[in-house]
């Protein structure tokens, strides 16, 4: 066993010293009945099988740096810098505690500091949290500020915002009072703003948009902002954070709260997770927000010190009265996106934007030429786009297999009316070679 | 000096011009696509991001990292916390590329290997806590909790049972557990703990009725303590139609030697940041699994992993389901972390584990009973709480006691908590630390008695040796600087008042 | 300690001017002792209908929180907004600057329950001993 040090030797010596003649009596408080329970899991391996096994486990993986990949809805591929990788691995921050004890984390304090400092730019909003766990939960938790807020009991979500997200509120108000409803969107994938101002009433509490929605369209939410300010509501925001480089901010848009998902900000996909949920607000709401906050203050010398603050608003205090439970967020998460946009800065995380916009900008006109798919290329766009193929789109995926590609994700599982559409994103990490390789097969489809 | 004293943001340290990575020149559009975007749609003003080069960035951080202390520089007795040794094969197994580059909406066929671990993960959870399903989605203990009252709720729901509008919690409970509950509407109310920090059988069966709809327990309890009477306890709720909870925080000590499920508990959560040595990263990722009896799967979260002859699959969503508790499958990052740990200590390691923490906390609670005030003196299993009230009388708080550790190079062990011990200080050494190490930290907590004795404001006034002295946290709450933004404002506005 | 005579108390340690129908209510110095540094306040809302011993405002300390109980039943018609910049008026001045709300009392007779000022010294006292 090497994470232990004790010897036989050593727990003899200990028993004695403890002043017990077996472990037995250490353990006499545990009724019999339930002692000694058959447990059968594998044998122990040692370190070079360990390795042996998730090697073998790993081949039994086709990966997207095994296929080409063109997948996205909510995870994304996106380079890595390298850098990044050092900084999260760095012990002092990889098996650190969570900061309870300000002088001895001033590291973790100040970089979880910084995070929030960027999410705040970056978003244009006021008060960003330490994190949440990811973009569904975030969301999620902000639709129960909205509702505790104004204190009325209806949220409204786009049907274009992500269906996981959607389905992780609608879990979360399961047998409340609050009730979830849902506004559709137009034949071009964007938000149906006449179906939406007559759901708008006294009774809603939120209204929830994604930009960019599901679909890769940026949204244009010119005047939501007032209408829902007027009807007394919290206007919410999600959508993907390095959009907003280049694209209308929460902030600018006038909202009150962005609540999403960070992966893009330098975390890989990893199956799922461990993500990062952002939630940001405007001053109004500070006191609301759930999650860890860390501020600025200074020590007993005078000194610059960081510490994690306003915590009588956190479970550990509050318990049943506080507005949300959390207690370990994705700090480490929250360090790689923050190591992430200091590397890029401010030339480098509009840079990546930018060059995200001319892949899948330059990939979606290179599809909308061929006959057998069709593509809409007049919205405006981020990273990823709706096309429509005119075989079936399950032959189309059998095919790419030959071709070693992920040509998209299938769209009809979330949204049965769109039959043999399916979801392409394209970001910096496809070269010309990629994207015409990709055109090429599904020419051929 | 070693460890930097420049506590300048990187925002401080930002040149503009200067860049930390290099990105690809070229564009494939012929035309800018932002140029035919309608102006309202595009960002109006930067993002002020700071600008540095590559060296400069790590420089910046490295030293951050360098004023933490962490698991792999010191010793963190912290009582509930689990913090033992995070091995490191766990994180060459997580950084795998064919893990790191899965997409999670890749069809089944080509992620065998990785639904096979979190099929393989469940199945060994299962065994060792005697709980019949697992759901990994739940991204950290909490949200296992808020997962498990899901749970309760639909349970009671698909029965008809409207009625059942309360969940019991022991005062000595982790606050996570009434806020989870709360959360979902319940009407929590706290049963009380004897001197033992155990159940009150008496106050329980008061408030034990057909309104109550679960028991939220954890099993040691917060003081290190068995509950002697958990069948007699769990028996008698479920007479009353109510569900019993376990929060696996205080798991460690009980790996192959006692089960939850076996105790009567029908939802379990485990913390896989605790027990099953996933790093704590400075605040997370954690992974918070959640198990349950038969009776509860029709409502766990979906999807679930299965195992058929033809592989691995995603299984049909059971309409009972209570939905998704967030995106995607889980932490898997953290989850592949508790699959590769658990394949190295294998079965005749959960006992050793088990058993090397509860020696190593009884070791350090007799060393320390002489000097200190151990609030049960009976054995303890992981975990054990000293009261500190009697230095009182030299105005020194536990609180003062853990600042002190840090000056001595210990990570203060929980202070203040459990709330039922007043002054406590709540050790769990776990089963990686050494003897040399638990008797260096018993001469550092008997070093600290001694000059309360002789020089009570060396510990009152504690950290000494540190980056920072004590922050001021009461200014940081009420006049809150949450982000560069506000520190800039702050310095306006004083160089205003000033002038 | 100073309990001002024109005051009644609540065994919950907030105070209420006892002559009036629209009156002040804020915490004894006793309870500001106990709260220490308040760093902020939860106040109630213009409007606000409360029974007598029901939850109507909250404290902040750095490391609680405390419910503050309505002393006697009423609607709320003021609160003090000052303390959202200077929630250490509590501490500073409990009595006076750090006064929390306003009620207009819907049943003046409930004041008669409350403690005088020498009753609540009392109380104070005995429960010290404890």
């Amino acid at each position: 066993m090497p994470y232990l040090s004790l010897t036989e030797e050593d727990k003899k010596a200990f028993l004695h010293q403890i002043g017990v003649r077996s472990f037995s009596e250490l353990i006499a408080s545990i009724p019999q009945s339930l002692r000694d329970p058959k447990v059968s899991i594998p044998e122990a391996l040692s370190e070079p099988e360990v390795q042996g096994l998730i090697t073998r486990l790993g081949g039994k993986n086709t990966t997207t740096k095994d296929f080409l990949s063109f997948l996205g809805a909510g995870s994304y591929e996106h380079f890595i810098p390298a850098a990044l990788v050092e900084i999260i691995s760095r012990q002092e921050f990889l098996t650190a505690y969570t900061p309870y004890q300000p002088e001895a984390s001033q590291g973790t304090l100040q970089a979880i500091y910084e995070y929030q400092s960027l999410m705040t730019e970056l978003t244009g909003l006021a008060v960003s949290n330490a994190s949440h766990y990811d973009g569904a939960t975030s969301l999620a938790e902000a639709a129960l500020v909205a509702l505790k807020h104004t204190d009325r009991s209806r949220v409204l979500v786009a049907r274009s915002v992500h269906p996981h997200y959607r389905e992780t509120i609608r879990t979360y108000l399961a047998g409340t009072p609050y009730v979830l409803e849902e506004f559709g969107f137009d034949a071009g994938g964007s938000f149906n703003r006449q179906e939406f101002l007559e759901k708008l009433d006294g009774n809603v509490a939120g209204v929830i948009f994604q930009t960019p929605n599901f679909f890769g369209v940026v949204e244009d939410l010119e005047g939501m902002s007032e209408k829902i300010r007027a009807n007394g509501s919290v206007m919410i925001l999600t959508g993907d954070p390095l959009s907003f480089a280049i694209f209308r901010t929460p902030g600018e848009w006038g909202a009150d709260i962005a609540a999403g998902e960070g992966q893009p900000l330098g975390l890989p996909m990893s199956f799922g997770g461990p993500y990062l949920g952002y939630f940001v607000t405007s001053q109004a709401l500070m006191r609301r927000i759930p999650g860890r906050l860390a501020g600025l203050t200074q020590d007993a010398d005078g000194k610059r010190a960081f510490c994690l603050t306003l915590q009588a608003r956190e479970q550990h205090i509050r318990r049943e009265r506080a507005g949300s439970n959390i207690c370990s967020n994705q700090a480490l998460c929250a360090l790689a996106a923050c190591s992430y946009m200091t590397l890029l800065g401010k030339q480098g995380i509009r840079e990546v934007a930018e060059i995200n916009c001319d892949r899948a900008s330059y990939l979606r006109s290179q599809i909308s030429k061929l006959k057998n798919f069709e593509v809409e290329t007049s919205q405006t766009i981020f990273n990823e786009f709706r096309v429509k193929s005119k075989k079936p789109f399950a032959k189309v995926e059998e095919k790419m297999k030959a071709w070693k590609i992920f040509p998209g994700v299938a769209l009809q599982p979330f949204y049965p009316e769109l039959k043999d559409q399916f979801l392409v994103c394209a970001t910096e990490t496809k070269s010309k070679e990629d994207l015409d390789r990709f055109v090429e097969a599904l020419e051929k489809c | 000096m070693l460890i930097s004293s420049d506590d300048r943001l990187s925002f401080e340290k930002s040149r503009p011009g200067r860049r930390g990575v290099d990105l690809p020149k070229e564009r494939f559009c012929a035309a800018d696509p932002l140029g035919n975007v309608p102006q309202n749609l595009k960002r109006q003003g930067p993002a002020l991001f700071p600008e540095m080069s590559e060296p400069e960035v790590v420089r910046h951080f490295i030293n951050l990292s360098r004023k933490n202390f962490s698991v792999d520089t010191h010793f963190y007795p912290l009582g509930s916390c689990t913090m033992k040794y995070n091995p490191k094969v766990n994180e060459w197994a997580a950084r795998q590329e064919k893990f790191t580059a899965l997409h999670p909406l890749q069809s089944q066929e080509t992620t065998q290997g990785m639904l096979e671990i979190l099929w393989g993960l469940e199945e060994s959870l299962k065994e060792i806590s005697g709980m019949d399903r697992f759901t990994m989605q739940p991204a950290a203990g909490a949200h296992g909790e808020l997962t498990g009252m899901m749970l309760v709720r639909a349970y009671h729901a698909s029965r008809g049972d409207a009625h059942r509008t309360k969940v019991l919690v022991p005062d000595s409970s982790h606050g996570t557990n009434p806020a989870s509950a709360a959360l979902l509407g319940y009407h929590v109310v706290e049963v009380k703990s004897n001197s033992h920090g155990c159940v009150d059988l008496e106050d329980l069966k008061r408030h034990l009725d057909e309104h109550v709809a679960c028991l939220m327990l954890t099993n040691p309890n917060t003081l290190g303590l068995f509950e002697k009477n958990i069948l007699e306890i769990t028996r008698l709720v479920h007479e009353k139609g109510g569900l019993l909870y376990y929060d696996g925080a205080n798991l460690n000590p009980l790996l192959g030697i006692a089960r939850p499920g076996d105790m009567g508990f029908d939802i379990i959560h485990i913390n896989l940041h605790k027990t099953f040595s996933t790093p704590h990263g400075g605040g997370g990722p954690g992974s918070g699994p959640v198990g349950v009896k038969k009776h509860l799967v029709p409502f766990l979260p979906s999807p679930l992993v299965g195992k058929t002859k033809d592989g691995y699959v995603w299984e049909k969503r059971s309409p009972q389901s209570v939905g998704r508790v967030k995106s995607f499958h889980g932490n898997i990052g953290v989850i592949i972390r508790a699959y590769a740990y658990l394949r190295s200590i294998g079965r005749e390691g959960l006992r050793q584990v088990s058993e090397a923490a509860i020696l190593n906390a009884n070791y350090l609670r007799v060393k320390l009973k002489d000097t200190f005030c151990v609030a049960v003196n009976d054995p303890c299993l992981h975990e054990f709480v000293l009261n500190l009230s009697a230095f009182g009388a030299q105005g020194v708080h536990a609180g003062d006691i853990g600042k002190r550790l840090l000056d001595l190079g210990f990570h203060a062990p929980t202070v203040h908590f459990p709330l039922v011990v007043a002054e406590a200080l709540m050790i769990e050494p776990t089963e990686t630390e050494t003897q040399e190490t638990l008797d260096q930290f018993v001469s550092a907590m008997k070093q600290i008695a001694r000059e309360i004795e002789t020089d009570p404001a060396i510990v009152k006034n504690a950290p000494h040796t540190l980056p920072v002295r004590r922050p001021n946290d009461v200014l940081a709450a009420r006049k809150p600087i949450l982000s560069y933004r506000d520190m800039v404002r702050e310095k306006v506005l004083a160089a205003e008042v000033a002038a | 300690m100073n309990f001002p005579e024109n005051l009644r108390y609540t065994k919950t340690h907030e105070w209420i001017v006892a002559q009036g129908v629209k009156v002040k209510v804020g915490v004894t110095e006793y309870a500001q002792k106990e709260i220490s540094d308040v760093v902020f306040v939860e106040l109630p809302k213009k409007g606000l209908v409360v029974q007598q011993g029901k939850t109507a405002a909250v404290v902040e300390s750095v490391k609680a929180a405390f419910d503050i109980y309505a002393p006697a039943s009423g609607k709320v018609t003021d609160a003090n907004t000052t303390l959202e910049g200077n929630p250490g008026l509590v501490n500073q001045s409990p009595y006076g600057d750090g006064w929390m709300f306003e009620l207009e009392l819907s049943n003046p007779a409930e004041l008669n329950t409350l403690m005088t000022a020498q009753q609540y010294g009392e109380f104070i006292h005995q429960s010290a001993k404890h």
